[in-house]
């Protein structure tokens, strides 16, 4: 069986930065996979190709068995890829119920009724049931990174994309995104979640994948990846006086706490 | 994503309208209908105001159409203000009736729209602008070089002079009429169709439209084909009423000038808003008609003010206050609690 998810050989620059240096890396289906890595390791730029929102200089992306490279990030979607965005991009003038209403008559390519029932399920999924005629423009940051989760869902994607839907929330707030991503995994949904708070992570990926200078670092489960050498190395510096030696099982609450 | 399905209330309801809609959109086709009648009861100079009014409403509904909710920033609109003049001139020397041929002008000017889409959307922003506004001289330029169509000093149109001045006046002031009602019913059946609802999201956020599966080129170019038609009729409606054409005149940046100016201050984003902007720039224009161009002068600050002070112009303020919508788009949800 193929992966759901392959890339080969993806590669960019931009100018004299190499963010992605040729990263091979592939998805099962219903896998979860966590990607972690300093700031600024190209997370969301991979993300990005992936989603089709910016080319790669060189490689190929494989979706399904179908090669997507060449594809813009609309027709991706209609594939079954479905992304969040770091920052989070409501329709701000539009309702929470319509930011996911296009989501599910596009995306998902729904008639009218279904679209509704989409619409609603999600929101009540994603614990927005009570905003869903609010503006999305008047939303807290907690509400609008669950939009962001939100609108992916609307899509119906085979495969969920998450950069970052924990990042600057309070830890109580951590704990419900968490939880409701814990539920989509449940149900069978692929997952690919970048994220700094890595306690948010451990509880919910089996694989996890560290990213730095444009190249897979660590790759395996999360408790190898925390452990590797190489990986403290990126988080801790290379001084051993500044990387005290750690017992290893505290090692993601450590990461945490550095990364936040 | 079957656990999704179950969560769904069994029932989900969905609003569209709302009452002020209930009792506005009959008010409105009630004005449509008295509107109408009117040829047979007033004067023509009446009717005739009318007209000039009707087609700065069809001009003003269509660039807030483009602009509003494609988040294309033309100012070149008066390509095909002027192209749709010269279809129903050149149409009238092949035999066609002038008023007939307002409304094939609207297909005319669609159809050339579609290769000089091509050309503009390869431009983005402040650049779209711009070129929006080289294309419609070049259109121009193209216009002047025409002997058979008047060249630089332009032609009048003699197929409708024959006709009697009484009956001239009620046909083109009923040509006029069914275009504002075809643009603005077209754009309110548009926007609320799944169309609308991918248009006002490209107009929030592009990527992010993207981002769920609106195909956003298509749908802005289907926005730009419905624009150039709707200002090729109100190119055609201004040559029925004056009979006559320059190239300077219909091709002129002013038109785009006005549009502008009507949907600032009327609010953009908002149909309604073309209707009430129309309607203080035409109070404006009639009241300053004795000093010149100096009405222009008072609607430009207006327009300024408008865009400072007043976030979605007098509509805008209005529909926010109230909750007043007469022309509803969005979706509600009604929860059962
Ligand atoms: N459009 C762009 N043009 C130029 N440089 C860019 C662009 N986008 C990102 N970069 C740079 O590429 C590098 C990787 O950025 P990216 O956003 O992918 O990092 P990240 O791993 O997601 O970081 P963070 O954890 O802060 O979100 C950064 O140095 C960034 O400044
Ligand atoms: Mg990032």
């Amino acid at each position: 069986m193929t992966a759901l998810l392959e890339l080969a050989g993806i590669t960019k620059r931009f100018g004299l930065v190499t963010v992605a240096d040729g990263i091979d890396l592939s998805v099962g289906h219903g896998e979860a996979l966590g990607i972690v890595g300093p700031n600024g390791a190209g997370k969301t730029t991979l993300f990005s190709m992936i989603s089709g929102d910016l080319a790669p200089d060189d490689g190929e992306v494989r979706f399904d068995g179908a090669v997507v490279t060449s594809r813009d990030a609309a027709a991706r979607c209609r594939l079954g890829l479905g992304r969040t965005y770091q920052v989070p991009r409501p329709f701000e003038d539009m309702t929470v119920f319509e930011n996911v209403l296009v989501a599910a008559r596009y995306g998902a390519g729904l008639p009218t009724r279904a679209g509704y029932e989409l619409a609603t399920s999600v929101l009540a999924e994603t614990g927005l049931a009570a905003q869903a005629n609010l503006r999305a423009g008047a939303l807290t940051l907690l509400q609008r990174k669950r939009l962001e989760v939100a609108r992916a869902l609307g899509t119906r994607p085979r495969l969920l994309l998450l950069d970052e839907v924990a990042g600057g929330l309070t830890d109580p707030e951590v704990e419900e995104l968490v939880a409701i991503v814990r539920a989509l995994r449940g149900r069978g949904l692929a997952i690919v979640w970048i994220e700094h708070v890595v306690r948010a992570l451990t509880s919910t990926v089996d694989r996890l994948v560290c990213l730095a200078g444009g190249s897979i670092i660590g790759d395996g489960t999360p408790a190898e990846v925390l452990a590797s050498a190489a990986v403290r190395e990126v988080y801790l510096g290379s001084d051993p006086e500044a990387a005290p030696a750690a017992p290893e099982r505290t090692a993601p609450d450590l990461l945490g706490k550095l990364l936040r | 994503m079957t656990a999704a399905v179950t969560t769904a209330p069994a029932t989900v309801r969905v609003r569209r309208s709302q009452r002020s809609t209930r009792v506005g959109a009959p008010l409105l086709g009630l004005a449509v209908l008295v509107l109408a009648f009117l040829p047979f009861v007033a004067y023509t100079t009446v009717t005739s105001t009318l007209v000039t009014f009707f087609i700065l409403l069809i001009m003003a509904t269509m660039w807030n159409l483009l602009a509003g909710f494609a988040g294309l920033v033309s100012v070149g609109q008066q390509a095909y203000v002027g192209l749709g003049a010269y279809a129903v001139l050149w149409m009238s020397d092949l035999g066609v009736q002038p008023f007939l041929g307002v409304f094939l002008a609207a297909v005319v000017c669609a159809v050339i729209a579609i290769p000089t889409s091509l050309l503009a959307f390869r431009l983005r922003g402040d650049y779209f602008a711009v070129g929006t506004w080289v294309i419609a001289e070049a259109y121009r330029l193209v216009v002047v070089r025409s002997d058979a169509l008047g060249g630089g000093s332009g032609r009048s149109l003699t197929t409708l002079s024959e006709l009697d001045q009484t009956l001239r006046e009620a046909g083109t002031y009923w040509t006029a009429l069914t275009m504002v009602v075809a643009c603005v019913v077209g754009s309110y059946l548009l926007l609320r169709s799944r169309l609308g609802l991918a248009l006002t999201a490209v107009r929030d956020n592009e990527v992010a439209a993207r981002s769920v599966g609106v195909d956003v080129t298509r749908a802005k170019r289907i926005v730009y084909l419905v624009s150039a038609a709707g200002c090729g009729a109100a190119g055609g409606l201004l040559l029925v009423s004056t009979l006559n054409v320059r190239p300077d005149s219909v091709f002129s940046v002013q038109w785009s000038a006005y549009m502008i100016f009507i949907v600032v201050i009327g609010g953009i984003g908002h149909i309604e808003g073309a209707l009430v902007g129309s309607v203080v720039f035409f109070a404006l224009q009639q009241a300053l008609a004795d000093y010149g161009s100096w009405y222009l002068v008072l609607v430009g600050l207006v327009a300024i003010a408008a865009a400072l002070w007043l976030r979605g112009g007098l509509w805008g303020a209005l529909s926010r206050r109230t909750g007043i919508r007469l022309f509803p788009i969005g979706y509600r949800v009604d929860r059962p609690s």
